[in-house]
């Protein structure tokens, strides 16, 4: 008998054996899965259609299609056996990994951000309507839309005078014959068929596209049953690329996104723009980050590294006591221990930062101690990383149990008749056999520590902050201190952000590298 | 073989693709919908959708939101944005995903106009006249109304009446008093004034500007001025002082925080609480005998000016139905007896006038709220003001512990000056 392919199940290829031995056989089950499997793809894709056809994204749209195509065709075919293993890795890979890494990039030379999200056209729409006001003295109509000849037109009835005019994008014209309902509204008029408002309310995008032009300016809608003569006076000029208004002219700058005014002064509405290296510029130059960088990046590293170290420690020494063949009542110590792993680390932080509170914190009541915990630098360091070794010791404990149970007993009790004691056994055999196992786990940890800025923000802010360096806290972490620079003052400013991660990715980056590069020297001693 | 895989594909997609289009349909809808309006039965009209935060005041719009509906032949679609609600729409609104009205605070304006995300509301003289002209002030920016106020909400002085019998006079006689309790072990903590580790600036203001402390100068027409930053000049080192001195007496605390300060005071730990018409809820609960005033001055202080806080309608700009959100918002929600069922459902104080009479009878506290918060200052609603609470916090925080008042209020001074200066 052949060998079994490796996705059918060994008895399904040996029935069929007889007949076709050298090919894998296609069952009905097998086809009705794999069409499932393959139409939710499918269908998911193909979800996104129409928006991108709406947002006339036609590069994603195409990059859709091929990617449904491809998968289809890959997946139908009895061919590429390797690739089917390899593209669906492929494609998380690139949508989770490598998109969100160019994105960041693209964004790093951008000044997208509060005030400069959307297109220059969307800045000028932005301050022209915000500078339309009323034209003093002019009365506030009351508005009935209606159809005059199949076309939509205004019925405006001053409050005042109770005289009826038509409105419509040819200018305003007196209505004769109309009759006025309680509130004023237009209710009929000869000529016309008023709209009723469920039949308005349908037609609301029409209404406000309605501009009826005026000699102090123009009447839009205002709502369905109100409609204002109202003036920008801030508008846009082409000729000189600026806003004319107040203060003005207001000159486009490109570099900046905004329009400048001669006195220096900006317009807030701005567009996006790119800026080119000047936010890693920025980072490099800022006296703010250079001085404070080296002990945030200290404290970064010892946080990241006393967090992976202490779980460890912690995890390991657990899992030991339970591996022993002596220990009783194991499942349930493994449900207790599992327990802070498994409850939500948002809701666990908040309560550990209340639990550290000087005066009503649990810590302190049941210590009888008045420490202000996260009130001091070195109190709040060591909280920190007491809380995060609570949370983070079941997950070491978990991995470590794991890899021991691939450490055959034997080595150990080899090592006992050799004449090694406990400590030894451990410190020879079983240890580096975990290391082995578990060393890319650590270096994982590690990376993912040196950005825990749940861990941090959630706790102390960063805090506590000395009083004359209110910008840089005792346990703030690169990725918390950056935060509040970009987003904790004032407006969030995504491009100097992104600019900041690429920064932060090229440390981790660098020290991951360097981590398993130790890790896999390791392998090579132990294999 | 292959030409079977082919056509299943094929098959395949043009199912999937039908699934696709029959379940986006409506959704693309008005997307696409303005040139072919007339083929639309009047019922299935428009759709208005609306954006609020938090689970009460969302499920409180709701009849209100769909009676408008009724009325007016449309849909309204009501949805509860639970984190970060002020980003969530502007970035929504840019991506034009966004809504019709967006309900929230009015400090939110100033971010809101530079993104582009509302758009000005046509109140008419009549409707301003009928709310409260702090309200209407507050949604006012650059000279435009920006929204229609619903609520009016600031802080006020609530005691502990079993404790203290009359409402202090100045501030140095809560802060002596409550020391006093605490001395005679009838109380735990001498204040409950939120502090905590990052400090607080909405609730220390107060205190901060009756001692004499600014955050920005103003500006001809009497807006805040966002190029005088006096956060950390002046009279403003000497407030930071002041907040230093109750710090280290002991009424201030950064052990007080958001969580723990009302709690306190209804289990009855504390004489005074500091907070506003969302604490009267649990104190209610807790069956103690209170009173509500306004926040004393210092003696020989300036008033104690607490911050007020209005809740409103946006017309988001770039919204689907601009003329149905501008209908519910200026003709719709300003009407008296949308205001008085609101705060039947959700209890703030109401920004108009006329349903705040309506509701003053039932509900002393609020026209004590009312009282308390008449000689507030609307909360200053341009951009630059986010770039004042965390370094507001930070030096406050350390001031309480015991910091020097003048490196403080220096460095706060810096780090807002550095955010502003972009």
């Amino acid at each position: 008998m052949s060998a079994p392919s490796v996705i059918d199940p060994p008895k399904k290829a040996a029935r069929h054996s007889a007949a076709r031995p050298a090919r894998r056989q296609v069952t009905t089950a097998f086809v009705v899965t794999r069409v499932a499997v393959l139409a939710v793809a499918a269908a998911l894709l193909l979800y996104a259609v129409p928006p991108l056809v709406a947002a006339e994204s036609w590069v994603a749209l195409a990059v859709v299609i091929a990617v449904s195509a491809v998968l289809g065709y890959l997946y139908l075919s009895r061919r590429f056996v390797p690739a089917k293993y390899l593209v669906p890795g492929t494609i998380f890979l690139l949508a989770f990994q490598v998109f969100p890494v160019l994105f960041t990039f693209s964004t790093s030379v951008t000044n997208f951000g509060d005030g400069h999200r959307g297109t220059k056209a969307e800045a000028v729409t932005a301050i022209e309507a915000s500078s339309l006001k009323q034209v003093p003295g002019s009365p506030s109509y009351q508005l009935s839309a209606a159809t005059k000849d199949g076309e939509l037109v205004f019925l405006l009835t001053d409050p005042a005078t109770k005289q009826v005019q038509e409105g419509s994008t040819d200018g305003l014209a007196p209505v004769e014959g109309a009759t006025l309902g309680m509130t004023g509204k237009v209710t009929a008029a000869p000529g016309y068929t008023v709209l009723t408002t469920a039949q308005a309310a349908a037609r609301g995008k029409e209404i406000a596209a309605i501009t009826v032009p005026t000699r102090g300016g123009a009447i839009k809608a205002n709502g369905l049953s109100r409609a204002v003569e109202a003036k920008a006076s801030m508008v846009y000029d082409a000729s000189c690329d600026c806003i004319q208004g107040e203060n003005g002219p207001w000159k486009a700058s490109e570099a900046t996104g905004y329009f400048v005014n001669p006195a220096g002064d900006v317009l807030s509405q701005g567009w996006q723009v790119n800026v080119g290296l000047d936010n890693f510029v920025r980072v490099m130059t800022d006296p703010t980050i250079n001085t404070n960088f080296l002990g945030v990046f200290a404290w970064n590293l010892t946080f990241a590294l006393g967090s992976v170290l202490t779980t460890f420690a912690l995890g390991m020494a657990v899992a030991l006591a339970l591996h022993h063949p002596k220990m009783r009542g194991v499942k349930i110590y493994r449900i207790l221990l599992i327990l802070p792993y498994a409850m939500p680390a948002f809701a666990m932080l908040l309560i550990w930062r209340d639990m550290f509170n000087k005066d009503f914190g649990l810590v302190n009541q049941l210590t009888g101690l008045t420490t202000d915990w996260l009130g001091q630098p070195t109190t709040a360091r060591l909280a920190v990383l007491l809380v995060n070794l609570w949370l983070g010791f079941p997950y070491m404990f978990l991995v470590t149990t794991g890899a021991l149970q691939a450490i055959p007993r034997e080595l150990t009790e080899a090592a006992g008749l050799d004449g090694a004691n406990a400590w030894n056994a451990f410190r020879r055999v079983t240890l580096p056999l975990l290391l082995v196992a578990l060393s890319p786990l650590l270096v994982a940890s590690f990376a993912f520590n040196f950005n825990n800025f749940n861990a941090i923000q959630l706790t102390t802010a960063g805090g506590p902050f000395d009083v004359d360096s209110i910008r840089v806290g005792a346990t703030d972490l690169l990725i918390t201190y950056t935060f509040r620079l970009a987003f904790g003052s004032g407006s969030a400013q995504f491009g100097f952000a992104a600019a900041i991660s690429v920064f932060i990715f090229a440390i981790v980056a660098v020290l991951s590298a360097v981590g398993f590069r130790r890790t896999r020297k390791q392998e090579d001693v132990y294999r | 073989m292959r030409i079977r895989a082919l056509a299943t594909l094929a098959g395949l997609a043009l199912a999937a693709a039908a699934c696709g289009n029959s379940a986006e349909a409506p959704a693309a809808a008005p997307t696409s919908a303005a040139p072919a309006p007339s083929s639309a039965a009047p019922a299935a009209g428009g759709k208005l959708v609306i954006w609020s935060e938090g689970a009460k005041r969302t499920a409180a719009l709701k009849p209100f939101a769909e009676q408008f509906g009724a009325e007016n032949g449309v849909t309204v679609e009501i949805k509860e944005i639970t984190e970060n609600p002020q980003q969530t729409f502007v970035t929504a609104s840019q991506q034009g995903s966004g809504p019709d009205v967006m309900v929230g605070a009015h400090d939110w304006i100033g971010n809101m106009v530079q993104n582009g995300a509302v758009e000005p509301v046509n109140l008419t003289d009549e409707q301003k006249a009928g709310f409260n002209p702090v309200a209407v002030k507050a949604v006012t920016f650059n000279g435009q109304v920006y929204g229609a106020p619903y609520a009016v909400e600031n802080l006020a002085l609530i005691r502990n009446t079993d404790l203290v019998a009359d409402a202090p006079a100045t501030f140095d006689e809560v802060a002596a008093k409550g020391l006093a309790l605490k001395k005679d072990g009838k109380v735990k903590e001498a204040l409950c004034l939120q502090v905590a580790q990052v400090g607080d600036a909405y609730h220390a203001y107060p205190l901060f500007s009756s001692a004499g402390g600014s955050l920005f100068g103003a500006t001809a027409t009497g807006d805040p001025d966002p190029k005088q930053v006096q956060i950390g000049t002046g009279d403003s080192v000497k407030a930071w002082g002041k907040l230093g001195e109750l710090g280290k007496k002991g009424v201030l605390k950064t052990s007080i925080t958001p969580e723990n300060s009302i709690p306190t005071f209804a289990k009855g730990d504390c004489a005074f609480l500091v907070s506003g018409p969302w604490a009267m809820n649990d104190v209610r609960k807790s069956g103690l005998k209170y009173d509500i005033s306004a926040i004393p001055a210092f003696e020989g202080g300036k008033p104690a000016t607490p911050f007020v806080g209005v809740q409103a309608f946006f017309v988001a700009a770039k919204g689907q139905n601009k003329t149905l959100a501008q209908e519910f918002v200026t003709n719709y929600v300003t009407n008296t007896d949308v205001a008085k069922a609101l705060y039947d459902a959700d209890p703030r104080p109401p920004a108009l006038t006329a349903a705040m009479d309506l509701v003053k009878g039932n509900d002393p506290d609020l026209a004590k709220f009312l009282d308390a918060g008449k000689d507030g200052l609307p909360m200053p609603a341009i951009p630059e003001m986010s770039a004042i609470w965390e370094p507001f916090g930070i030096a406050e925080a350390s001031v309480i512990k015991g910091g020097d008042a003048a490196k403080a209020a220096g460095a706060a001074q810096k780090a807002v000056e550095k955010s502003l200066a972009k």
